[in-house]
């Protein structure tokens, strides 16, 4: 086979450089950032295919805020010193309810503190996801939080979490294997899953089963229940002292374990070894972010598709896991680009929220008030509804959850009381102009008519092809009121269109 | 009356069954997307539409005599002790001096119960008790399960998702739904009344329809204007887009705005109906009152959830315990005579539970504190009535708590078994001796 023949056979071959334009990077940068306004969307486009894909990935050269370490208290679920353990057993033996009723007290005060850092701490990343100057960081810390997904109320320590989430940001698109070495050591994971209690004399097989099901190779993948339970022998010991991963040698079971076919005394690190040699992971890991960035439609993927995720396979296992290379040939493919896969990927809760807030300019509103929409429509930033982390796609979707996306979004352009959040309006007017301007600029500015400013405003919200029944709807809004479109028929227009079913795809 | 031989607590150390979640979970996701073939959203609420109010009474196969499941959750911990009284228990007056609800006879005292020696409701109960003589009321006593967590948070996640053993998979509902919508999920199989979807009902597939007040249950956009209200309905109302694959998420996205628009202007014209009785003031009531109306609307929903919290009574039980309990009582006899009237008692059980009861002895501040095991009650002509189960003993306790005599989970296996005639094993991921709940 010569070379031309093996480019054309590569399901991942690149899209010619030419083809790269102003829609192609719109479409780049709402799967793998957070959107972006018009201007942004055309200096992306100036890049260059490979120039924008290399400026999304290789965000350590676009400054950030630090992660400042003093940023939230370490100390509120702190354990309790030995004299402090000693002083409770000794009210236990005497009975003394004073000193038991006040150390309860004290226990629920400091439940209740930790409470406010979690919203805090909430608040501080959704606030990192709006702003951010490296979305796709932001973007692959929250995919990875959904993966190993881990929840609050488990685990009742936001120091805990707030490690685990700097964790998946320092790793965002590193190397896969560090991420599940170091999952198995995290102390959020290691109590959400229980393995604090994971002892040799009676092994718990909670991450065990988690760590093959979820994390590696996917649900039946080519391992037994016999499999789950050496696993667990395995993971015996892998504890938690404090908030720091602790590693108790008297519960760890060394002796020899039978996992996929291998014997040996494994522990926690070469688990994850001989996990991470099946070929099932790198698939599993591959149709996993392929559903996140390219297409989460149903059922099985598409012979094409299938191609393309095995190729991303194939990337994985030639890097060892890195992640950056294969995200780069991704995102430079033509396959990426295919119009099949336009409007494929249901837009995630946070994802509503921060694309709609970048692209359109909107104020950012309270923060309490798009976590709490953010919660209503399905996700909850530290509490996934289960071990399996949000499902995705069509599940985001359904009747109630589509008003509150579109009700949001009302919210976010008017600022008017959002139905159902419990807030009161927010005061901050929105500009919608600079909006206009900027996509004027971005076509010639073929004509400032209020139709062509319409139909502008309706293919950035929408993409390049909008449905003609979409176009002939905005034409007729914009003629029964009147040819002006003055800033308040600019916000009902904007309104409507981010109410139609096509605004909650990307 | 004896549940089942409730002594044997479910063994927890099992091996997977055959019939696993693993299974399940394969058939769940092969359903889902099954679904996306077949536009039966479209069809469904286009008929429904079409249909008067009232005639929509399922007719389809498989929805046996449009059953209803209604969930009231008491969150807070429900104080089981002070609301099923065991007055007949000296050790009950002894470690509550001051809270302890007097015997029946004596000012305030419990209301005793026909048939259940030693038992009584909290007098605020009296409307229950009307229930109870009339054979409607069901009351299951001592239920919990093993190593109870005092945490809220915790606890109702337990109930929620039916798993103690650790972070569960969604909500028990939310899998009855999965399991049972046969690739048709049902736009309104599951109403919950208030601000988030409750866990409990919160599947792979499928999401309860969740607001607050029916108000908040349209797009908010049409205040802005006739004119964007019009066109909003007109986008809404497409259901179909030409020329659009109906495999595509914008084919899916655009029935979810049809059924979207239709559930909620049948939701709340239902609502907007007045009530066959008068249903008295509170947050319960008015959840109730949306219920019944949808109810009497003839919409296909087989569960509804409605909750109310304050019942962590930590301090000053007496009166905010008393009022609580009235209003939960009145909220629910006000439910039952509007079902009846409606003539549709006979196709509703409704079932309350808390995510646990409370310390057996009371506090220092005339409160008490989170608990293990309490009762649940169980509501409908359907249900078999009186006091089943033991009472727990109030000697024998755990760490201070009462002992559960039956895990929740069997409760559940009973309601789903017997009453939304549904697979238990595969919804609660395990096997659970079910609790004979209904009247034979």
């Amino acid at each position: 086979m010569n070379r031309a023949m093996r480019r054309l056979d590569d399901p991942l071959r690149p899209l010619p450089a030419r083809e790269f334009g102003f829609w192609e990077a719109r479409h780049l940068l709402f799967r793998a950032g957070f959107g972006g306004t018009p201007e942004q969307v055309r200096a992306i486009a100036g890049l260059g295919l490979e120039g924008a894909v290399d400026y999304l990935l290789d965000w350590d050269e676009i400054p950030a805020k630090p992660v400042e370490a003093d940023l939230f208290d370490k100390d509120i679920m702190r354990s309790p010193t030995p004299a402090e353990q000693q002083a409770a057993q000794r009210a236990r033996r005497e009975n003394d309810q004073v000193f038991l009723d006040q150390l309860q007290q004290e226990r629920q005060q400091r439940q209740r503190e930790d409470r406010q850092q979690l919203d805090a701490l909430r608040k501080w990343w959704l606030a990192r996801v709006i702003e951010t100057g490296r979305p796709l960081q932001e973007r692959l810390t929250l995919f990875w939080h959904g993966h190993f997904a881990t929840g609050y109320r488990e685990i009742e320590d936001s120091w805990m979490l707030f490690q685990q989430n700097q964790f998946f940001r320092t790793n965002a698109a590193g190397n896969f294997a560090t991420l599940v070495r170091g999952i198995v050591r995290d102390p959020a994971m290691l109590k959400y899953l229980n393995n604090d209690r994971n002892v040799r004399r009676s092994p718990n097989e909670n991450l065990a089963r988690e760590l093959m099901e979820l994390f590696t190779l996917g649900e039946g993948n080519g391992y037994t229940e016999r499999d789950i339970k050496e696993a667990a022998r395995a993971l015996t010991g892998y504890g938690i002292d404090d908030d720091a991963f602790a590693f108790r040698r008297v519960a760890h079971d060394d002796g020899t374990k039978t996992i996929l076919g291998r014997s040996g005394p494994f522990d926690g690190e070469s688990l994850v070894g001989l996990l991470l040699a099946q070929r099932a992971c790198r698939e599993f890991i591959a149709l996993k972010l392929h559903r996140h960035f390219v297409n989460d439609l149903p059922g099985e993927p598409s012979k094409e598709d299938q191609a393309a995720i095995l190729a991303m396979a194939d990337l994985l296992r030639r890097s060892d896991f890195e992640l950056k290379p294969m995200l780069r040939r991704l995102f430079t493919s033509r396959h990426f680009y295919a119009p099949r896969h336009e409007g494929a990927v249901v837009k995630a809760p946070v994802d509503l929220i921060a694309t709609s807030i970048r692209s359109l300019q909107l104020p950012v509103r309270p923060l309490s008030v798009l976590l709490s929409a953010s919660d209503l429509m399905g996700q909850s930033l530290f509490q996934p509804p289960s071990v399996k982390g949000w499902p995705g796609g069509r599940t985001w979707i359904n009747t109630s959850t589509l008003f509150v996306r579109q009700n949001l979004l009302v919210y976010l352009v008017t600022g008017r009381s959002p139905g159902g959040l419990g807030a009161a309006a927010d005061p901050t007017p929105y500009d919608p102009r600079p909006l206009v301007a900027a996509l004027a600029g971005a076509e010639g500015a073929d004509s400032d008519s209020a139709q062509a400013t319409a139909e502008r405003l309706l293919r950035f919200c929408l993409g390049a092809t909008p449905h003609p029944s979409r176009v002939a709807a905005v034409r007729r809004l914009v003629e029964q009121t009147g040819e002006r479109l003055d800033r308040d028929r600019t916000l009902a227009l904007l309104c409507l269109v981010t109410a139609m079913p096509e605004y909650q795809l990307a | 009356m004896d549940l089942h031989d409730h002594d044997s607590t479910p063994d927890l150390s099992r091996e997977p069954l055959p019939y696993s979640r693993r299974l399940f979970v394969r058939q769940g996701i092969a359903l889902a997307s099954m679904s996306a073939t077949v536009p039966w959203f479209v069809q469904g609420s286009a008929r429904a539409a079409m249909l008067p109010v009232g005639s929509l009474v399922s007719e389809r196969p498989g929805i046996d005599e449009g059953r209803v499941l209604v969930v009231v959750q008491l969150g807070g911990g429900n104080d089981g002790l002070n609301t099923v009284v065991p007055h007949g228990s000296d050790a009950y007056y002894r470690v509550r001096p001051t809270l302890a609800i007097p015997k029946p006879g004596a000012s305030g005292g419990a209301i005793a119960l026909d048939g259940a020696d030693g038992l009584g409701l909290h007098p605020e109960f009296a409307p229950l008790k009307e229930l109870y003589d009339e054979g409607r009321l069901s009351i299951v006593q001592g239920v919990g399960y093993p190593n109870p967590n005092r945490s809220h948070f915790a606890s109702m996640d337990i109930w929620h998702s039916a798993s103690p053993e650790g972070p569960g998979r969604g909500g028990w509902l939310g899998r009855y739904f999965d399991n049972t919508c046969a690739g048709r999920p049902e736009p309104e199989a599951g109403v919950a009344i208030g601000r988030e979807a409750p866990l409990a009902m919160v599947g792979d597939a499928t999401k309860p329809v969740t607001f607050e007040s029916e108000e908040l249950f349209r797009w908010s956009g049409e205040d802005l204007h006739p004119l964007l209200a019009a066109k909003y309905r007109e986008i809404s109302r497409q259901g179909e887009l030409e020329g659009v694959d109906e495999r595509s998420q914008l084919a899916f996205l655009t029935r979810t705005a049809l059924d979207a628009q239709v559930s909620s202007d049948r939701i709340r014209a239902a609502v907007s109906v007045d009530p066959l009785v008068r249903y008295p003031q509170g947050n319960l009531a008015r959840q109730l009152q949306v219920v019944g109306a949808m109810i009497r609307a003839g919409l296909r929903t087989r569960v509804y959830y409605v909750t109310l919290g304050g019942f962590d009574t930590h301090a000053g039980q007496q009166r905010s315990h008393g009022t609580l309990l009235r209003q939960v009582a009145t909220a629910l006899r006000a439910f039952q005579s509007d079902l009846a009237r409606q003539g549709n008692d006979g196709r509703v059980v409704t079932m309350v539970f808390s995510e646990f009861g409370r310390r057996v002895a009371q506090n220092a501040s005339g409160g008490t504190d989170h608990g293990a095991a309490a009762p649940m009650f169980l509501i409908g002509p359907a249900v078999r009535p009186g006091v089943l189960g033991n009472h727990p003993s109030l000697e024998d306790l755990d760490r201070g708590d009462l002992k559960f005599g039956v895990d929740f989970r069997s409760v559940y296996a009973g309601l789903l078994e017997d009453w939304l005639q549904a697979p238990s094993e595969a919804v609660l991921q395990g096997r659970f001796r079910k609790a004979e709940l209904l009247r034979a």
